[in-house]
């Protein structure tokens, strides 16, 4: 058999079920080019090797004694570091959880364990998922399998790298303000943000609780889909999950996969044409996908969406404050980190120390811009006014879902950036997800799907749509991807 | 709005229960400024009439039939405290010698 770290999951589950292969083999292909490659990639902070083998030889007992097996069965699957996994080290990309064993599981590493899958580890990422490049991990960054020299996205830029490194077939992100999506784009692999509620939020080491949703990254759109329809679905411990089922996302990306687009309306966002800062190669490839949709048979034109350009800052608002209130329970009492307990010093002075140990530069500036957002005399005009800007945008997409099925636009404004290139200037970096925020503040689904390549790197696609259609989003990004095809980066 | 201070930082610092260094409150007083400027913004379409949206879903109170379910137990819920002692979570001191 063919390189099985080539294969797609639906291969691999295929493959798996006939008995052409086991899955403690699809598992030791992986860990064998985890091996190989990730010193040169870090897309991973902790390999479970022997968690790995334990659950596909379960598989492959499952299957010998004639159980029938789910449709992602012995597949293998990268868990982002911020997701809690019993037993294995979960950080969060920060020191300040370094070493940190939870006694629980998440419910979506739950339901991965129960459909059968095989969890390699934990991916790297920024630390608390505050970054757009995967250069704020206190455990180093990860470097794009496209150009070593390249960030590979954020926050989950692990599990993006992972995907493009060929080192698992699946990973799981999580997406607060595009940070499934952005890796997605700049890693040329497939990257979905369900609809806030749609996936559980319980055991997610939370960032911004009102704009945390965990969501699927893979090669295919129809691997994310099988992914989506696994991890997904109502969660009785989670009190802002959505008590309906997945849409048939599945069915969906195989309908879109046959290529025809006859009758759906595309709309372009108008504000984003004017935005500053869109490389014009990105632009290129996104107007050759916008082609390439419309010979599919979907009609495309032009919305206004008059509160986009005020999602940033509305968002640097909002998430930072949200932010501050989450990290206060990362005090050094109860789990983590502790600094400076000399029997001298206070708790207060214990606590601010190992919070100034624990954590990393970007988590600090953003607690801070929260503690400032929501201090007495500044909140009516930061946080009151950001999320009434928050309503301003959830009506323009209303408004813009009237005339058409979903919306379209780059994902990012520039491909891959070099390391290092904007950590100077925060806000600068900020930037980077300026296409991928409203959908946040809007609760809707969005995809990332590869579109094409500028200067040699890939370049995403959006596709956005309005909540709880989620299998709209899957059927044009399906679409596309017939169209297009996937991408193979270069061999590392 | 006025700049960031570094008196103003090192106030935040306090109540965000984070020590801070002096290089620290430098940067961070500019780089909060360049920030706290950006998003001011939000404040220039924003009319008075406009309700505000704290989540995309509707929030309701979710509660579960009041029954004992195992949990987790001492030993799984202090595995990962920096200090323990007589099964609960060891502090450092709270109060000041002279209290």
């Amino acid at each position: 058999m063919a390189d099985l770290t080539r294969l797609t999951a639906t291969e691999i589950a295929a493959h798996v079920a006939a008995g052409e292969v086991s899955a403690v083999e699809v598992t030791r292909a992986h860990l064998d080019r985890i091996a190989a490659v990730d010193e040169r990639v870090h897309a991973f902070l902790h390999v479970d090797a022997d968690g790995a083998l334990d659950a596909a030889r379960t598989v492959d007992a499952r299957r010998a004694a004639g159980e029938e097996l789910g449709p992602l069965a012995g597949v293998p699957v990268a868990v982002k570091d911020v997701l809690t996994t019993r037993g294995v080290p979960t950080t969060a990309g920060s020191r300040i959880l370094e070493g940190w064993r939870p006694p629980y599981d998440s419910t979506i590493v739950e339901r991965l364990r129960a459909a059968g899958t095989v969890m390699l580890g934990k991916t790297n990422m920024d630390e608390f998922a505050m970054g757009s490049s995967t250069e704020y991990s206190a455990y180093g960054p990860t470097f794009n399998p496209w150009d070593l020299s390249r960030i590979p996205g954020g926050s989950g830029g692990g599990s993006a790298a992972a995907l493009a490194a060929y080192e698992a077939p699946l990973a799981i992100g999580t997406d607060t303000g595009g940070s499934i999506r952005q890796p997605g784009a700049v890693t040329g692999t497939v990257g979905a943000k369900p609809t806030y509620g749609g996936t559980s939020r319980y055991g997610l080491v939370a960032f911004s609780s009102s704009l945390d949703t965990p969501g699927p990254c893979a090669r295919t759109v129809l691997d994310a889909a099988l992914l989506h329809a696994v991890m997904g679905g109502h969660d009785p411990r989670d009190s802002t999950s959505i008590p309906q089922p997945v849409p048939d996302v599945v069915a969906a990306a195989r309908a879109g996969a046959t290529g025809d687009l006859t009758g759906m309306r595309l709309g372009l966002v108008r504000e984003f044409a004017t935005e500053a800062g869109g490389e014009p190669g990105v632009t290129a490839a996104f107007r050759d996908a916008v082609d390439a949709l419309t010979k599919l048979g979907a009609e495309v034109v032009e919305v206004s969406c008059p509160h986009f350009e005020y999602a940033l800052p509305a968002y640097y608002l909002i998430a930072p404050s949200e932010c501050s209130s989450n990290l206060a329970r990362f005090d050094g009492v109860r789990f983590g980190l502790r600094a400076g307990d000399d029997g001298v010093r206070s708790l207060e002075e214990v606590m601010s120390l190992t919070r100034d140990v624990g954590f990393g530069a970007e988590v600090k500036r953003r607690i801070m811009v929260g503690t400032y957002a929501l201090s007495s005399g500044y909140y009516d005009a930061y946080y009151g006014q950001a999320q009434k800007v928050r309503t301003l945008i959830s009506r323009d997409f209303t408004a813009a879902f009237e005339q058409v099925d979903v919306l379209i636009s780059p994902t990012t404004p520039f491909v891959a950036f070099p390391l290092g290139s904007r950590t100077a200037d925060p806000y600068q970096m900020y930037l980077a997800d300026l296409f991928t925020i409203p959908t946040n503040l809007y609760g809707g689904p969005a995809i990332s799907v590869p579109c094409g390549l500028s200067e040699g790197l890939p370049v995403g696609l959006q596709v956005m749509a309005p909540t709880m259609a989620d299998d709209r989003m899957y059927r044009v990004a399906a679409a596309l991807e017939s169209a297009v095809g996937t991408l193979t980066p270069p061999a590392l | 709005m006025a700049a960031i201070s570094r008196e103003e930082v090192a106030h935040l610092a306090r109540l965000s229960r984070l020590a801070v260094t002096e290089t620290e409150l430098d940067t961070f007083a500019g780089q909060l400024d360049v920030i706290l400027q950006a998003v001011a913004r939000v404040g220039e379409v924003t009319a008075a009439d406009i309700p505000p949206t704290s989540h995309s879903v509707p929030l309701t109170n979710v509660l579960r039939d009041d029954v004992v379910v195992p949990g987790l137990t001492p030993a799984e819920a202090l595995s990962g405290a920096p200090d323990a002692e007589d099964n609960r979570f060891r502090v450092p001191r709270i109060l000041d010698e002279e209290a």
